[in-house]
């Protein structure tokens, strides 16, 4: 993945300076907010949305099983229909494609529509290692990419960023900005329409990812709202997409699903404004399809963890997730943030750096990203389960193995209760080593003379 | 029927009153049950922490120590869901029947009127584990409800997660406090006397940071409030 | 390279799913109807996203076209029926187009390419998008719209008036297509 974010701490350091940063809560409380309240009414509108997500589900664990024969299908539909397929194991590999294939067009520069298989990759850094310069359109990357940030979101990159905070970035970094431009997100949007389509109307490549590609068809789909997504996909001459290759389904009939699941759980919307869909080589332009592995085959390979290859990008999950809410989408390091980000990032890169070994402890497995999510990925499970596969520390293990010890025989357990019983004076209000993190801002509880246990034993039962 | 009670190891060795009134509620509906002493903890600390081989020795001491009861009742939804969501995961075979207490006494014994008295202004938290994982719903204040000179108020965001989450609690310490103070934000705007949970383990959270707070508001365990009659009542 | 890559990729593919379960879809969920769709319905749905909206019988479309484009000269695809508009020559500061299919309970429009439709830049470009969607074209929902469809076709799907949700996740209508969409409906 990206190298952008290589050295960071833990997430548990990120997310201490993120929860005081009062600004940030308050943006991403009031952004997440507003879009929880709107996909449960858009949601609730469907009363088959159980039915559409077990099809999700079972879609893409279908897809998944039989991606080999899927992926083949896609390519000769493709070529057939005059676009040309590529293939990348890595991201350097990707890279290395797409880069030629932007010099033998001649041109310096691309627009991009927003994909986050093209960040997980670094696309634009290693294209701009080759002297191409890629231009983000969709405004919310336009934001990150002008104020020099990071993405914090799957869907809104800058969700961590306020109507003000967006206003001075476009005033300090964007050529022709009105010197009058106010607040109002109508003048933001505006500000950006007026920037970026000279560049449309002149760009000779683009850049994309996609939502979905059908086997059957060979046919490519991009979910959009702004419309920079049909600018770039129909304009220029050559037109790149770059896709993981888990992004497939089986046949056209299969979108009928996902076209229902991804615009509610996403947007809150009960379609999002405009879709593109082509087929290999498109009103006169020239196609290129790279199918993206970078990790992905190591997730599949996982029994538990390949769940998360059914994922649709929708960031429900980001939105309902407490712990997102106040961390923010930096502190978990990676172009995938939130819940989806904790299962997805560790097995996309292993968990050989202390940040990506923290990030599947970044829940409370409060179980409300698996309610939303619309293939129905049980997050909180793959969570467990590679905390299951982290290293963990040598006090940590020896407590758990103490604590193990104690629980496999009910006579340990009663004589550990009766000594911390007879001790119960001596608890110290704040408590020593890694378990000051209880006692910094919660009062310890007063411990009982008798346990329940040993109150049965002299009275309980009759 | 026979009915035993699993305690759960926190409120054994921390909550013993909560395990008392559990006992003394069971018995005044005609519940004679049981306590097999061999029981310790259902793993979920383990598991959770990332330790599944000791969580899977813990789940099937569990099964071994309540393979012979007709329905096993546990006063945390936690709990309860680690036994009937989690062990099917572990591959753990003849999983007893586990009810949380709500569960128990609405779907099994039928009843949401238990006869108790609680002359106080109470708040509600229905607790992930409860709300998500047993799916529980309405039960528990159907059941807080029918308690006389009980007066029940919504928790406004109840349905968010307190931020204790067992060992998240102390791995990400800022994001559990961040959410435990909105938790409370939101407990102390309902003007309750008395928070409610089915789960002494979130209440050791919230309650833990009430009484540091000096809120003033009490966290009492459901089975505490349904215990309570009016020889009994605070 | 490339074809090493392939070669290495579906092995991988191959060796991750050995022995795994065969996965069956279901499909549970509210399938084709086959029936006509809602014109309220969809009439309402395509307000929601703040596009103007006429309902008008068959007879009384080119007349109701008039009352819209008296202020403006719209372009006109290939294909487009003329006897329900034809503009003089001069500058356009719109377009005018038929669809393939629209979809009552999303408030969708699809154009396919077809006559009357052009190139997918055609309805892009203009700020200003007027759309002629006949009642027979009108399907209840997303499973109808795609049996309808054909796969191999450019396809753009129009739900509304270009809008953005990044600042604040509040929806704003008018980024970077058609700021302004208008919808007129013939029935009958």
């Amino acid at each position: 993945m990206s190298g952008t974010f290589v050295g960071m701490p833990t997430f548990p350091k990120n997310a201490a300076k993120a929860v005081q940063d009062s600004q940030l809560r308050f943006n991403l409380r009031k952004a997440t907010h507003t879009i929880r309240g709107k996909r449960a009414s858009v949601v609730g509108e469907l009363d088959d949305w159980a039915e559409l997500r077990e099809a999700g589900k079972t879609i893409k664990d279908h897809t998944l099983r039989h991606l080999d024969d899927y992926l083949i299908q896609m390519e000769e539909k493709v070529t057939a229909a005059g676009g040309t397929v590529h293939w990348a194991r890595d991201a350097a590999e990707a890279n290395r494609i797409v880069a030629r294939l932007v010099k033998e067009t001649g041109e310096t520069e691309v627009v991009k529509v927003k994909s986050m298989a093209t960040q997980e990759i670094g696309l634009n850094e290693a294209l701009a290692e080759e002297g191409i310069n890629a231009y983000e359109t969709d405004l919310a990357e336009l934001i990150v990419q002008l104020g020099d940030d990071f993405p914090s979101h799957i869907l809104v990159p800058a969700i961590h960023r306020n109507r003000a905070e967006i206003r001075e970035i476009f005033l300090k970094h964007m050529a022709g900005a009105p010197k009058d431009l106010s607040d109002e997100p109508r003048a933001l949007a505006e500000a950006a329409r007026v920037y970026l389509r000279q560049r449309f109307l002149e760009a000779k490549v683009a850049i994309s990812g996609a939502n979905f590609m059908i086997a059957e068809t060979g046919t490519l789909v991009v979910l959009e709202s702004e419309g920079n997504g049909r600018m770039c996909l129909t304009l220029p001459k050559t037109l790149i997409s770059v896709v993981g290759i888990e992004k497939l389904l089986p046949t056209w009939q299969d979108l009928e699903v996902f076209l229902q699941l991804l615009p509610r759980s996403s947007t809150g919307e009960r379609m999002n404004p405009y879709t593109s869909m082509w087929t290999g080589a498109t009103e006169g332009q020239e196609f290129h399809l790279v199918l993206l592995d970078n990790g992905r085959t190591s997730v599949l390979a996982d029994k538990v963890g390949r769940q998360a290859l059914r994922c649709i990008r929708c960031s429900a999950c980001l939105n309902v997730c407490p712990v997102y809410e106040r961390a923010g989408g930096h502190a978990y390091g990676s172009v995938y943030p939130g819940p989806i980000g904790a299962i997805l990032t560790p097995q996309l890169r292993g968990m050989d750096t202390p940040l990506d070994r923290s990030l599947p402890y970044a829940s409370s497995l409060c179980g409300a990203c698996y309610e939303v999510c619309p293939v129905a990925i049980d997050i909180p499970a793959v969570l467990v389960d590679l905390r299951g596969k982290a290293r963990h520390t040598r006090a940590e293990k020896a407590g758990m193995a103490a604590a193990g010890w104690v629980f496999n025989r009910s006579k340990r357990l009663a004589k550990a209760q009766r000594f911390g019983g007879r001790m119960r004076k001596l608890v110290p209000k704040r408590l020593p080593g890694p378990l000051s993190g209880w006692t910094d801002t919660r009062d310890m509880p007063d411990i009982p003379a008798e346990s329940f246990r040993d109150w049965w034993m002299r009275e309980g039962k009759r | 029927m026979r009915v035993a009670l699993f305690i759960t190891c926190v409120n054994d060795t921390l909550f013993p009153d909560t395990g008392k009134a559990a006992v003394g509620l069971l018995r005044r509906l005609g519940v004679e049950v049981e306590f097999p002493l061999a029981q310790t903890c259902c793993g979920q600390m383990h598991l959770n922490t990332g330790y599944r081989d000791e969580a899977v020795k813990l789940a099937n001491r569990f099964t071994d120590t309540f393979g012979g009861y007709d329905a096993v009742v546990a006063p945390s939804g936690s709990c309860a869901a680690m036994v009937r969501e989690q062990y099917p995961h572990l591959d753990i075979e003849n999983i007893p029947k586990v009810y949380d207490l709500s569960e128990f006494l609405v779907d099994v014994l039928k009843v949401t009127d238990v006869g108790a008295y609680f002359p106080h202004k109470v708040t509600y938290h229905p607790t992930c584990h409860s709300l998500r994982g047993l799916k529980v719903g309405d039960k528990p204040t159907d059941l807080l409800k029918n308690v006389r000179g009980l007066e029940l108020v919504p928790l406004p965001g109840a349905e968010e997660c307190c931020g204790f989450g067992g060992t998240f609690a102390v791995k990400n310490r800022d994001v559990s406090a961040a959410m435990c103070a909105d938790k409370i934000g939101n407990v102390m705007q309902t003007g309750a006397e008395v928070l409610c949970a089915a789960d002494n383990s979130c209440l050791l959270h919230i309650g833990g940071t009430l009484k540091r707070q000096k809120s003033g508001v009490r966290v009492r365990h459901l089975a505490e409030i349904l215990a309570s009659t009016e020889e009994s009542a605070e | 390279m490339s074809a090493a890559a392939r070669e290495v990729i579906l092995r991988r593919i191959r060796s991750a799913v050995e022995g795994a379960p065969e996965a069956e879809i279901v499909r549970g969920y509210k399938g084709i109807t086959g029936e006509p769709g809602d014109v309220e319905l969809f009439a309402e749905r395509v307000r929601d996203y703040k596009a103007v909206v006429h309902v008008v019988p068959r007879a009384e479309v080119a007349a109701t076209i008039a009352g819209i484009t008296a202020q403006r000269l719209l372009a006109v695809p290939e294909g487009f029926p003329s006897h329900w508009y034809a503009p003089s020559e001069g500058e356009t500061d719109g377009v005018i187009s038929t669809c393939a299919v629209a979809i009552a309970e999303t408030g969708t429009i699809v154009l396919d390419a077809g006559p009357g439709q052009g190139t997918r830049a055609q309805t892009l470009i203009p700020d200003y998008h007027l759309c002629l969607v006949r009642e027979d074209q009108i399907v209840p929902n997303v499973p109808d719209a795609i049996a309808r469809l054909d796969a191999t076709r450019p396809l753009t799907w129009i739900s509304g008036p270009s809008a953005t949700s990044d600042i604040e996740l509040n929806r704003v209508e008018g980024v970077h297509g058609p700021r302004t969409l208008e919808v007129v409906i013939a029935i009958g």
